[in-house]
């Protein structure tokens, strides 16, 4: 399974180089089904504009179950395998871990010897990831130093902690669990980590019993679910420092570190604060040589009538952005934030990240407004701008609509459509949507979450600055 | 035969072998160099790196003489070559997953740990072993422990120097002309060779 001579040619040391590599000509979109009727899927979708089948689903690779809920997924294996500190620069980027998040199954495809056609070729039963690391719910997967790191809603019952356990990347093995000790922490959702200052940042969403049916509005209201952060040894794996974003703050969720080692800052996203229905954007970093917080970007609520809300939003007469999730190019030059409940994608130039500047702003969907795509502007859309993908040199951004089957009702109730879009992005700031992608997702099934070929911006992390 | 130059050409011949490998230290060093901004920096860690590395082939050399001592050097040589053996099958066999101890912002005592760390598991020391039969052992007699471990002490020396030689050329080359695009064409896969040394190591002292 090792490559033979050189590295993998999709592992660069820095990000500079990352940014050179060749574009993407296809890309993994998992899908699921919301009814859990029919098995999950992984589709191959086209993203070469020179090929006649450009912007359609070329190949799809079932799941042997149904009900998974496939979520966010990643590689065995990337860039840091690089790392002088545990080089292994001769294993494949080769297989692409599924977790259902629902089923807590981990779907194992090879994308060997035909990327465009992966072949499922391992599954994970939860017994093994209950037996082995004491977790179930798998959410977010990483390839990193020490293999493959997989993130957990729940324990091994159902209940709390989640936290990460550790997959072998060329056995898929659970190794077990991964915190040696995680202090305070209880809830978990995203993780990643700061290479070039051996620590990993984690996320909170809330416990399966308090996600699988839905969001509770009183466990909303009482500021129940997750708004911290947590920060860990990445080698000792021992809690250093929880950062509480405080009463007003719900659902902190995406982590995206700066690509560069060394720079010690990142960004995440607030899903809604409890006071005027913003979402917001927060920026940690290093002051005073312990981690801390600061709120650098806001996104208001949008009035609007009652009568085209959802049963939970009529009462407030507005619409929340919902930002559910950002993404950082890989020069971490820009940020882009989808907003799910408005409809909104923006872009900010974050080369200052403490100052963000908005330097674009796209409208598709949204629970009120119903943007439609240009290449069929009579229909509108529902759903919103939610997981979000950036080739590696920063020129293409891919993203779907769809955010949990058990929320996505929630918010828009007429039941999701699924679509997967493509903008692109001038270097210099702005965007537009590519007239010839828009790709509508074929029911029942919604698409999630987004892998480009070779590696893009949220799929690995370099271990040398540029 | 120990006064012969052949054995201390392979033990220097071999210490420059473990300082190409960037497995061994040379890249620890650059990376470390590129995070805080300066060439001091890869000169800094060339001292943990080969004390490290020295420390590792010593301990398996001080435990070969030491098992010397009781042992006929027909029978220490079997054993050694049977433990080479297993050790060039368990590189090639382990796999790629290990617990990761030591990270970007360690000081000078981690880069020790890491390099007496990966030396061990690589088995670097134990790649010396056939020629430290005939700088060691030139009679057939049972040899003291305090005569061969002052050569010992010299072949850890040399072999030492040769290796960190080797680390701070090819360290400072990429820091300062090639740069790190160079890992992506010339890293190669060196566990096979590397395997094949120990194999080479084992049966020489199994056979010859």
């Amino acid at each position: 399974m090792a490559t033979a001579l050189r590295p993998d040619p999709t592992f660069y040391p820095n990000p500079r180089l990352a940014a050179k590599a060749p574009p993407e000509t296809f890309a993994y979109v998992v899908a699921f089904d919301p009814n859990r009727q029919l098995p999950d899927r992984l589709a191959v979708v086209d993203v070469d504009p020179a090929s006649p089948s450009y912007g359609r689903i070329l190949h799809e690779a079932e799941a042997s179950t149904v009900g998974d809920e496939f979520h966010h997924f990643g590689w065995n294996a990337c860039s840091s395998h690089l790392c002088p500190n545990a080089p292994h620069p001769h294993v494949e980027r080769r297989y692409l871990i599924v977790p259902g998040l629902r089923s807590s199954r981990i779907h194992v495809y090879d994308t060997k010897p035909d990327p465009r056609a992966p072949r499922l070729v391992h599954v994970v039963q939860p017994e093994e990831i209950a037996e082995r690391a004491g977790y179930s719910r798998p959410h977010t997967v990483h390839c990193g130093p020490e293999g493959i790191y997989v993130s957990a809603l729940g324990n091994g019952n159902g209940k709390g902690p989640g936290g990460v356990f550790l997959m072998d990347p060329e056995s898929f093995s659970v190794l077990g669990r991964w915190e040696i000790d995680r202090g305070p922490q209880y809830f978990a959702y995203d993780f990643w980590w700061h290479l070039g200052h051996d620590t990993m940042v984690t996320s909170e969403w809330g416990t399966p019993d308090m996600v699988e049916d839905g969001l509770v509005p009183e466990l909303i209201l009482g500021a129940k679910y997750g708004r911290r952060l947590h920060f860990f040894d990445l080698h000792k794996r021992r809690h250093l420092q929880e950062i509480d974003f405080g009463e007003t703050y719900q659902l902190v969720f995406e982590l995206r570190p700066a690509h560069d080692p060394t720079k010690a800052y990142g960004f995440v996203n607030c899903v809604l604060s409890l006071e005027d229905l913003s979402s917001s954007i927060w920026l940690w970093h290093r002051a005073d040589g312990k981690w801390a917080v600061e709120k650098v970007i806001t996104i208001p609520a949008e009035p609007a009538d009652p009568d085209l809300l959802p049963p939970v939003l009529k009462p407030f007469e507005a619409v929340p952005p919902l930002v559910t999730d950002i993404d950082l190019s890989v020069d971490d030059r820009f940020l882009y934030v989808s907003c799910w409940g408005t409809g909104q994608f923006l872009q900010y130039d974050v080369a200052d990240p403490a100052h963000p500047k908005l330097t674009g702003e796209l409208r598709i969907g949204g629970i009120a407004r119903r943007t439609a795509h240009p290449a069929d502007p009579s229909r509108p859309l529902n759903g919103g701008p939610q997981m979000v993908e950036v080739s590696r040199d920063g020129r293409r951004i891919y993203f779907t609509n769809s955010l949990y089957g058990a929320v996505d009702p929630q918010f828009y109730p007429d039941g999701i459509e699924g679509w997967m879009v493509k903008v692109e992005a001038d270097p210099a700031g702005g965007m537009r949507f590519d007239p010839r992608f828009f790709l509508r997702w074929p029911g029942p099934h919604r698409p999630h979450q987004i892998r480009l070929e070779g590696g893009d911006a949220s799929s690995d992390s370099y271990c040398y600055p540029s | 035969m120990s006064g012969a130059l052949a054995p201390w050409l392979v033990v220097a011949g071999l210490g420059a072998f473990h300082g190409l490998n960037p497995a061994m230290g040379w890249l620890f060093a650059v990376a470390l160099g590129l995070h805080r901004g300066s060439a001091r920096v890869v000169a800094w860690a060339m001292a943990p790196i080969a004390l490290g590395h020295a420390l590792s082939v010593a301990a398996t050399l001080l435990l070969f003489l030491a098992l010397g001592t009781v042992l006929e050097l027909a029978l220490l040589r079997r054993l050694a070559g049977a433990c080479l053996l297993a050790w060039a099958l368990w590189v090639l066999r382990r796999g790629h997953p290990r617990r990761v101890r030591v990270g970007m912002t360690t000081g000078a005592a981690g880069l020790l740990l890491w390099s007496f760390t990966m030396a061990t598991a690589h088995g670097a020391g134990l790649m010396l072993l056939p020629a430290l039969v005939p700088i060691c052992f030139a009679g057939s007699h049972l040899p003291h422990l305090a005569t061969t471990s002052a050569r010992a002490f010299l072949v850890v020396l040399v072999h030492s120097g040769a290796m960190l030689a080797t680390t701070a050329a090819v360290a400072f080359l990429v820091y300062r002309v090639l740069g790190v695009a160079i890992l992506r064409r010339a890293w190669i896969n060196l566990d096979l060779l590397w395997a094949s040394a120990l194999v080479a190591a084992g049966l020489w002292l199994l056979l010859a």
